[in-house]
């Protein structure tokens, strides 16, 4: 194969990859990655990404197999790029009025690596295809691989597997309740005002075991509250824990119940919040999926 | 790394209007009156930035979470 057919194969690969990785970088509420620094770095490891993939097949067909250690460095490469975005993340824990919790920031490293991984891929293909045949069956396989890579990254959202409710706050005493879930013990008179005049409650009903273990699970719970800080905001400073958003779980059903007090009060808003908080993989339960949690189901 | 000491889930102090409120290690402040109580233990979550919970017997304990 004639040098020119590689570079067109590189070119190709690359950009596709470029596509890809632009395709792949949503930015939204969840603010990250943080916009404008963030987008540039993400974007240009995506660049480095869709290189390293494109140039793999010509390499090989010129008979340059250093390609392969080329690969296995990139793949380090991104391994710690994963670490330092971790470390990012936990740096800035402290600094928000809810925090993330490591599940979250787990999900979030563990997603950018991948996405990075996806480029690769989908580089590896267009170049490949370009070079071991025609530029156009390079083109379709990118086009396939885009659709495949757009189909990997879906994630299920809260919405899907949970019943989401709005629920009525109410005091027994100093006790709190998001409909009939006990929250917390309130003592000042003050801010027990504050939560009836200001507080929103919902209840999450899950819709079957498998939801009910990932609704139980931390971190999923501490990405959902801080999910809807986020969007709706806190009525607290650093110094008053008593308004920070609160879950609480009713052992008889799995329910959980939430507990806000934002500063856009706004319960069909808190609702849809809810909905569309992404499910986190290392959250997400399984026992429907082992022979015994089936059996065990109700 | 943010490496610190907090006390946490500890009963940092008690603010009471029961005389029969036994001391042990944590400060108690007592009050006459519930006004009094709310006033003062409101001042005492700001400085802490504590959790004010109300024990019952006139009683109000703060805990840092």
């Amino acid at each position: 194969m004639p040098v020119q057919g590689g570079n067109l194969a590189i070119t190709l690969g690359v950009f596709t990859g470029t596509l890809m990785r632009i395709y792949l970088l949503r930015s939204d509420y969840r603010q990250y990655p943080s916009y404008p620094h963030g987008f540039i770095s993400h974007l240009s490891l995506g660049v480095v990404a869709a290189f390293i993939g494109a140039v793999a097949i010509p390499a090989l067909i010129e008979g340059e197999f250093t390609a392969a250690t080329f690969l296995a460095l990139a793949a380090q490469q991104f391994r710690e790029v994963r670490a330092m975005e971790r470390t990012t993340l936990e740096n800035l824990e402290t600094s928000e009025l809810v925090s993330r919790g490591p599940a979250y920031i787990e999900g979030i490293a563990r997603v950018f690596e991948a996405r990075n991984y996806l480029v690769i891929g989908v580089a590896l293909l267009v170049a490949g295809g370009t070079a071991l045949a025609e530029v156009w069956v390079g083109l379709v396989l990118g086009i396939v691989a885009f659709f495949l890579a757009a189909l990997l990254i879906g994630q299920e959202s809260i919405g899907q597997m949970a019943t989401i409710e709005p629920s009525p706050l109410s005091f027994d005493g100093p006790g709190l309740y998001v409909g009939d879930v006990f929250i917390m013990n309130v003592g000042l008179k003050e801010s027990r005002e504050t939560i009836l005049e200001h507080g929103l409650g919902a209840t999450l009903a899950p819709k079957d075991d498998n939801a009910r273990d990932t609704l139980a699970n931390d971190g999923q719970r501490q990405a959902i509250l801080h999910d809807v800080s986020v969007v709706l905001g806190v009525r607290r400073d650093v110094d008053e824990p008593e308004f920070t958003p609160l879950m609480r779980r009713d052992l008889d059903t799995g329910r959980l119940a939430l507990f806000t007090v934002p500063v856009e009060p706004d319960i069909e808003s808190l609702l849809r919040t809810i909905e569309r908080v992404p499910v986190l993989e290392s959250s997400r339960g399984r026992s429907l999926e082992a022979r015994a949690g089936r059996k065990a189901a109700d | 790394m943010n490496d610190e000491t907090r006390i946490i889930h500890q009963i940092l102090a008690v603010v009471t209007s029961d005389d029969q409120v036994v001391g042990g290690g944590t400060p108690i402040f007592r009050v006459h009156d519930e006004k009094e109580r709310e006033e003062l233990a409101n001042l005492l979550a700001r400085i802490l930035q504590a959790m004010v919970h109300d024990v019952g017997n006139g009683t109000y304990i703060l805990v840092k979470h």
